[in-house]
């Protein structure tokens, strides 16, 4: 009884998950001009980009204060503080790039 | 961006409650609504539930405030107003604590705006870029304002032109610097609290349709975390910039570097 329910629902899954995409597909809107396709283009690739500069400095910073934290734990709550506002400012930084992609795919201003 | 819009039936009962006095009360200025128009918008509705909200339980904990017998929701209540008072004391100064209300209000606000959209029913409010941009614009007219009355006009647009310690000459390089760094301070916070949540929002909208059972739960779970930590940060800053605007000159030389 309880083989056969777990059963139906991952067959479930399963076929939610493969007729779910193709739905998608049906609604997707035609790309005209040669302009909004390489914004397009261009706005994943500028993502891609923020994304890996900005995963590295974070990563910099992370592993800097780990260090700190391990060689003084007694000033622990400081730099917790300070790296959590320093990583909060790199982040923003690709949340920028996220808006200026999201404007290029959505509201599409070359043209539409 | 249309399709990923839909209407909420909490909107959709408000409009019909306050819709007709919110359309007589705006035609005065100029707007004039169709008969099936939306009035109120839906990130207003969503603000004025967590003012009822956050009103409401603020009334309900002041009526049994008690010194001797204290209620668990007063303890928590004290237990949060503590921090943000040591957090004012660190990042203001030892005059801090004055400027508790705004930023516990701006707090609570976008706190409870974030963890709104993970409710099915309702939505973000600060997925919207007018509340963010609201917010943001709120926390500057602030600071400025709080700058002019502790330092007086006069040394308050001295401090843009010439910082402590420096000589005179400086002021032509100084200001536009200064000028352009607090403006770009409003468009800096309220960008990166829109985007944040506007891009989880976005991200949990797209994987809820490819596979809608289970697969945005991560997603979710991030939400949480990073609505959280947008309220920290907004608060953060709010102090920050109050800080800045606030030390007389010779408190300064401490809070020489204020991110933007």
């Amino acid at each position: 009884m309880r083989i056969r329910f777990i059963l139906t629902s991952v067959l479930a899954m399963v076929v939610l998950g493969l007729v779910a995409p193709l739905h998608a597909q049906e609604t997707a809107p035609s790309v005209g001009s040669e302009l909004i396709k390489w914004s397009i283009i261009t706005g994943g690739f500028a993502l891609a980009i923020a994304a890996s500069f900005g995963a590295i400095a974070q990563g910099l910073s992370i592993s800097a204060a780990a260090a700190a934290i391990a060689r003084n734990p007694s000033a622990a709550g400081e730099i917790r503080g300070s790296l959590i506002l320093g990583l909060v400012l790199i982040e923003s930084l690709v949340i920028y790039t996220l808006l200026i992609s999201l404007i290029l795919f959505f509201i599409q201003p070359f043209g539409g | 961006m249309e399709e990923l819009h839909h209407e909420l039936w909490i909107v959709h009962a408000v409009n019909d409650i306050f819709g007709p006095v919110a359309a007589t009360l705006l035609s005065p200025l100029g707007y004039s609504f169709g008969p099936e128009e939306t009035v109120i918008p839906d990130y207003l509705v969503m603000a004025a539930f967590i003012l009822v909200f956050v009103t409401s339980i603020g009334v309900l904990l002041r009526a049994r405030l008690s010194v001797e017998n204290p209620s668990k929701m007063q303890l928590v209540a004290e237990d949060l107003v503590t921090t943000l008072d040591n957090m004012l004391t660190e990042w203001v100064g030892p005059k801090g604590p004055r400027y508790l209300s705004i930023v516990g209000t701006m707090g609570a606000f976008i706190l409870l705006g974030n963890l709104m959209g993970l409710v099915p029913g309702l939505m973000a409010p600060t997925s919207n870029i007018n509340v963010t941009l609201g917010c943001a614009l709120t926390v500057w007219v602030y600071y400025h304002i709080q700058g002019v009355r502790e330092q007086g006009i006069g040394p308050y647009l001295k401090h843009f032109a010439v910082p402590p310690g420096a000589p005179i000459f400086i002021a032509p390089i100084m200001l536009p610097i200064e000028i352009i760094s607090h403006l770009s301070r409003v468009l800096s916070l309220s960008l990166r609290l829109f985007g944040n949540v506007f891009g989880e929002e976005l991200v949990i909208m797209i994987l809820a349709r490819i596979v809608p059972f289970l697969v945005p739960l991560p997603m979710m779970f991030l939400a949480i975390i990073t609505g959280s930590l947008q309220a920290f940060i907004f608060m953060v800053l709010t102090m920050i910039y109050l800080g800045g605007a606030v030390a007389t000159e010779h408190e300064q030389e401490q809070h020489d570097v204020v991110p933007a």
